[in-house]
C-alpha cells in the first residue's frame, strides 16, 4: 500500500498521466463535437491513424512541427468530410459509414506509409515537441512538472477544453449545435441550416480527432508505426459517453483514464513478477467498457442521434 | 444549389446490381492509389486478375481466403439484420479458434467423426459467449454494443497472447508464442492433393444455406427482422425481443467463432497471435456488400478474397504495397453505401437564380 501511496504523491505520476489523457482529450472532444450536432463518428480510429502518419510525414518532408499539426487537422477534416456527405445531406447509416470511414482512412495512411518509404526496415524519426521550459512555471514545485514541462501539444489540447466549452455553453453557435443534435426540426423552423450546422461539427470534430493522432507521432513517439492507435479511437467514443457529452467532464474522464493508465504501468513493473504483463495491458479496455457500463444507464444521448434529417420530412 | 430529391420509380434490377456496380467501381478507383505509386495500369490489372484466375491452384487460394470471410461475413449480416451491431468479430474469431486449440490439442482424443465435431461445436459455443456479453450488456445497462464489442477484440487479442504465451504455450515451439498443433483427428481435411483449401470452404458453403433457410423460410428469421426494423413494434407484436436478441448475438458470434476454428483447425494447424489479419473488419464490408443476404455473403467473400489474393500478388510481382487491397476493400463498402443512396435518389442541380 505504501508502494502506491507513494506513486500518487510522485510529480511522474501526475505528469505521466496527463501525457497519456492528452491525444484522449483531442479525440472526446472531437467525437462529443460531432454527437452533440447529432452524427456518430466511428471513423475516430482510422482519422487518429490518418492524423499520426500526416503529421509525423508533413514534419518528415520539412514542413516544421505546427506545420505537421495543421496537416494532420487538414487530413482529418478531410476525412470527416466524407462521413459528413455520407451521413449528413445523404442520410446513410452513421454506424456503416463511420466503420467504413476507419477502413478507408487506415488503409490509405498504412498506403500512403508504404509508398513513400518501400524499403525501411525501421521507421525513421523526426524531431518532436520538446518539454517546455517556461521560466519561473517551469520550476514550480510539483505543478512545474506536471503542467508546465509537458510538450506545446498537451497545452493546445487543455486549450482547446476551455475553446469547446466555450463555444458549447457560451456561445449562440453552440446553442445551434446542440439544438441541431437534440431537435433538428426546430432549428430548421428557425431558418437555421440543419445540414450546414451539422456537417460543420463533424469536419471539425473530425480535425480534433486527428489532432489526437498527431499527439501520439509528434509528441508521445517520433515516429509512425502500423498499428499504434491501438483502439485509442474507439475508448474516445466510451469516454465521451462517460462525459455526458460535457467538454469539462470529457476532460475529467479523460484525465481518470490516463491516471488508471499511468498507475498500471508503475504496477506492472511493481508486480510484474508473479502477474503476468497481459493482465496489466488489458486494463485499459476492460476500464473503458467499465466506465461505459456505469454511465450507460444515466447518458442522456443527443435526442436525435443517429437520426438522418431530411428536409420536409419528418 | 443542389437539391436530393426521392426517385419516383426504382428499377429493381439496377438496384439488385448496386453491389456488383460498386465492386467495379472499387476497383477501378484503385487505378488512383496504383498510379500514384508509379505502377503501370493494366499490367497491374492483369497481374491482380492472374494471382486469382491464373491457375486453379491461385483459384483454390482465393477460395481459401473467402472461407474465413464467409464465416465472419454471416455473423455480421445477421447481427445486422436485428440491428444488434456486432463489431467484435475479429475477438470472437479468435475465441473461436483458442476454444478450439484447447479441445483439439489433445485434451480429448478420438476419431475424426468425434473430434471435428467438437472442436466446432466448442469454436462456436466460445464465440458465441463473447457477443453474448456485449449483448446483455447493453439489455441490461444500456451499454452501446459497438463500443463494447470493438473494445473486447483488444482484451481478447491480448488474452490469446497471454494464453499463448502461459498455459497454451508449445514447449517444443521453440520459444515461440504459439500452441501446440492441433491433433491429426481434429484437423479439417484438405479438398485437394497439394492445396490449402480444406473442408471449411465446404463447411462456410453448408453454413451460408443454412442461414439463408433460417432467416428466410422460418419464423425465427421473420422474427429476427421484425425487430431490427421497429423493436417496439414487434414488442407490441409480442414477440420476445430481449430473449431474440440474446439469440441473434450468440449465433452471430458463434459464426465468427467458427471462422477462427476453420483457420486454425483448416488451414495453419496451430494458433498464432496473427491468425486473422482483420477478418472480422473485413466480414462487416462482406456482409454490407452482400446487402445482409447469407447467400450474398458467399459471393461478397469470394470477391473480397478475390482483391486480396490478387492484390498480394500484383504486389510481389510489382513492389506496390499489398495495402492496395485494404484500400480496394474499403473502398467498396463506401460505394456500396453510394450506390444505395443513389438508388433511392437523385441529385438535382438548380441555378442559384431559380427560388
Amino acid at each position: 500500500m505504501i508502494d502506491i501511496l507513494q506513486i500518487f504523491l510522485s510529480e511522474s505520476f501526475w505528469a505521466a498521466s496527463l501525457r497519456i489523457a492528452s491525444p484522449l482529450i483531442f479525440g472526446v472532444l472531437g467525437a462529443l463535437l460531432c454527437e452533440r450536432s447529432g452524427v456518430l463518428n466511428l471513423g475516430i480510429e482510422g482519422i487518429f491513424v490518418v492524423g499520426a502518419m500526416t503529421g509525423w510525414m508533413a514534419v518528415w518532408l520539412g514542413a516544421g512541427l505546427w506545420g505537421g499539426v495543421l496537416a494532420a487537422a487538414l487530413a482529418g477534416a478531410l476525412f470527416g468530410l466524407l462521413h459528413a456527405i455520407l451521413t449528413v445531406p445523404f442520410g446513410l447509416s452513421q454506424h456503416v459509414s463511420g466503420l467504413g470511414i476507419t477502413l478507408f482512412a487506415t488503409s490509405v495512411a498504412s498506403f500512403t506509409y508504404r509508398t513513400a518509404l518501400p524499403d525501411v526496415t525501421s521507421p525513421p524519426r523526426i524531431e518532436p515537441f520538446r518539454a517546455m521550459d517556461i521560466p519561473i512555471l517551469s520550476d514550480l514545485p510539483f505543478l512545474g512538472p506536471v503542467l508546465f514541462q509537458q510538450t506545446p501539444m498537451t497545452v493546445l489540447a487543455l486549450v482547446l477544453v476551455l475553446v469547446v466549452w466555450w463555444v458549447m455553453d457560451r456561445s449562440a453557435l453552440g446553442v445551434a449545435i446542440k439544438a441541431v443534435g437534440d431537435n433538428p426540426d426546430a432549428v430548421n423552423a428557425q431558418g437555421l441550416s440543419v445540414v450546414g450546422l451539422r456537417m460543420g461539427a463533424v469536419v471539425a470534430g473530425s480535425a480534433l480527432m486527428a489532432l489526437g493522432g498527431a499527439f501520439l507521432t509528434m509528441s508521445a513517439f517520433d515516429a509512425f508505426f502500423f498499428g499504434m492507435v491501438n483502439g485509442r479511437g474507439w475508448i474516445c467514443i466510451a469516454l465521451v459517453i462517460f462525459a455526458s457529452w460535457q467538454p469539462g467532464k470529457a476532460l475529467l474522464g479523460a484525465l481518470l483514464f490516463g491516471m488508471f493508465d499511468a498507475l498500471q504501468v508503475r504496477l506492472q513493473t511493481e508486480a510484474g513478477s508473479f502477474i503476468p504483463g497481459q493482465v496489466f495491458l488489458m486494463i485499459p479496455y476492460i476500464l473503458s467498457i467499465v466506465a461505459l457500463v456505469i454511465a450507460a444507464r444515466r447518458a442522456d444521448y443527443p435526442r436525435a442521434l443517429l437520426t438522418p434529417w431530411r428536409k420536409g420530412q419528418r | 444549389m443542389i437539391e436530393i430529391v426521392p426517385r419516383e420509380t426504382t428499377r429493381p434490377l439496377l438496384t439488385a446490381l448496386i453491389p456488383v456496380i460498386a465492386a467495379l467501381a472499387a476497383l477501378a478507383l484503385a487505378a488512383i492509389p496504383l498510379l500514384a505509386a508509379g505502377a503501370p495500369l493494366l499490367q497491374a490489372y492483369k497481374q491482380m486478375f492472374l494471382g486469382v484466375f491464373g491457375s486453379f491452384f491461385t483459384f483454390t487460394e482465393m477460395l481459401t481466403r473467402a472461407t474465413p470471410l464467409i464465416f465472419t461475413g454471416l455473423a455480421a449480416a445477421i447481427a445486422f439484420r436485428a440491428k444488434l451491431w456486432n463489431i467484435g468479430g475479429e475477438g470472437q474469431l479468435y475465441l473461436g479458434a483458442l476454444a478450439a486449440v484447447w479441445i483439439g490439442t489433445g485434451m480429448i482424443d478420438g476419431p475424426p467423426a468425434l473430434m471435428i465435431p467438437l472442436v466446432l461445436l466448442a469454436g462456436a459455443i466460445a464465440g458465441g459467449l463473447g457477443m453474448l456479453g456485449p449483448a446483455i450488456l447493453k439489455l441490461r445497462f444500456g451499454a452501446d454494443e459497438v463500443v463494447t464489442s470493438l473494445l473486447l477484440n483488444f482484451i481478447i487479442l491480448i488474452f490469446v497472447q497471454m494464453m499463448l504465451e502461459g498455459p497454451f504455450k508449445d514447449p517444443m515451439g521453440l520459444g515461440w508464442p504459439q500452441s501446440e498443433p492441433i491433433i491429426d483427428a481434429a484437423i479439417l481435411p484438405g479438398l485437394f492433393e497439394r492445396m490449402r483449401l480444406h473442408a471449411g470452404f465446404l463447411l462456410a458453403i453448408g453454413t451460408a444455406l443454412i442461414t439463408w433457410i433460417i432467416t428466410a423460410l422460418t419464423v425465427w428469421g421473420l422474427k429476427a427482422r421484425a425487430v431490427g426494423e421497429n423493436a417496439a413494434a414487434a414488442r407490441h407484436a409480442g414477440i420476445g425481443v430481449t430473449r431474440l436478441m440474446l439469440i441473434v448475438a450468440f449465433a452471430s458470434g458463434a459464426l465468427a467463432g467458427l471462422a477462427g476454428v476453420s483457420e486454425v483447425a483448416g488451414l495453419k494447424g496451430y494458433l498464432t497471435s496473427d491468425l486473422s489479419p482483420g477478418f472480422g473488419y473485413a466480414g462487416i464490408v462482406v456482409a454490407m456488400l452482400a446487402r445482409l443476404s447469407p447467400i450474398g455473403v458467399v459471393l461478397a467473400a469470394i470477391y473480397v478474397a478475390s482483391v486480396f489474393v490478387g492484390a498480394d500478388s500484383m504486389s510481389r510481382a510489382m513492389g506496390v504495397s499489398s495495402f492496395l487491397a485494404d484500400l480496394t476493400v474499403s473502398l467498396s463498402l463506401i460505394c456500396v453505401l453510394l450506390g444505395g443512396f443513389f438508388a433511392q435518389f437523385r441529385l438535382r442541380f438548380r441555378g442559384a437564380q431559380t427560388p
